[in-house]
């Protein structure tokens, strides 16, 4: 789609718009609405976009298949490391208020670092789907296996042909 | 208003049988809920909500559109069993809701268990003011972590299911 001027100048102006709240939301979250889950979404949202306009191997150059998988793993193993340094420092598994000398900077620092994780692995999971169900389109086209067009009005041509 | 609206669109969600049309009415279904969510002052819900439904899964959901016909094949006349289940499961449900307690009493069972705890000393135990962000992260610290194992079995199975390449079409002709 990058020859529609319209798309790919307003994709320009909103991609780094969304980046930008997707990280509010994300480091924010304790204190407005929010938190690593939805951050997560509309980071992986901005991709999703930037490769609408610029292509899948573009968004691939950017952020590599392998990167994906690792972050994905990354974001759980945060979580649960930072949950085995609590018990490793002397309180419960999870327990954030030791991680720290004061106990309620302890526990922001905690649920930062926890939501960072979640945030992490949603955003890579979710470009992770959309990574493998639009690849798996172009390869189903690649090689030449039946599929009809989606913006088909044609009733008549609903099904898919031979 | 808004749940008028609400059933409407689920209405026409129901009734069409174009599935991009039906995509875009969820989305707008999303986000009709999103607001509901807003007007009830649950930030955090509306906000994911709003990303989540109207968002990202609109966006999957036409990636699979994309490898499947845009329409529904229809199957001649109706199902009068399903017909008669949907009914009872439906006014069984509309019974039920007459036995929910008040909305919004103070003396709801849901008010009466950890939720004052965690409203009076979420600002002394943390000192933050979202205490959705504190109970997701630290008093119910272990089912966050749950949902991000989920989210990422989620993302495992997608790949175990779709990671492979298409099977070739001339292969069985070698």
């Amino acid at each position: 789609m990058k020859d529609n001027a319209i798309l790919v100048v307003v994709a320009r102006f909103l991609i780094p718009l969304m980046m930008l709240f997707g990280l509010y939301v994300q480091f924010h979250g304790e204190y407005s609405p929010g938190g690593g889950f939805q951050a997560g979404v509309l980071f992986a949202a901005g991709w999703i976009l930037f490769v609408f306009i610029y292509g899948l191997e573009t968004g691939l150059r950017i952020i590599p298949e392998r990167v994906i998988y690792a972050l994905a793993c990354l974001g759980v193993l945060l979580y649960g490391l930072i949950g085995l340094l609590g018990s490793l420092l002397g309180g419960h598994y999870l327990d954030f208020s030791v991680l720290l000398p004061a106990p309620r900077a302890a526990q922001q620092a905690g649920i930062i670092l926890v939501e960072l994780g979640v945030g992490i692995t949603v955003a890579s999971v979710v470009m992770l789907f959309f990574l493998l169900f639009a690849r798996r389109r172009a390869e189903a086209e690649a090689e030449g296996l039946p599929l009809v067009d989606p913006l088909d009005e044609d009733e008549s041509r609903r099904e898919p042909r031979p | 208003m808004l749940l008028l609206f609400l059933v409407v669109v689920g209405l026409a969600v129901v009734l069409t049988r174009d599935l991009l049309k039906a995509t875009m009415l969820f989305a707008i279904y999303s986000l009709t809920i999103a607001g509901l969510f807003a007007l009830l002052d649950a930030g955090d819900v509306a906000l994911t909500e709003a990303a989540v439904g109207a968002g990202i899964s609109t966006v999957l959901i036409l990636a699979v559109l994309a490898l499947t016909p845009r329409f529904e094949t229809t199957k001649a006349g109706h199902s009068l069993p399903a017909l008669v289940i949907v009914t009872i499961t439906g006014a069984a449900l509309v019974y039920a809701s007459l036995d929910l307690p008040q909305f919004g009493d103070p003396a709801n069972p849901v008010h009466q268990h950890v939720g004052p705890y965690y409203i009076e000393q979420t600002y002394a135990d943390m000192g933050i003011p979202n205490m959705v962000a504190a109970v997701l992260a630290s008093y119910r610290s272990i089912d966050t972590m749950g949902e991000a194992v989920v989210i990422l079995t989620a993302g495992l199975g997608v790949y175990a299911l779709l990671a492979t390449r298409p099977r070739r079409r001339d292969k069985g002709d070698r």
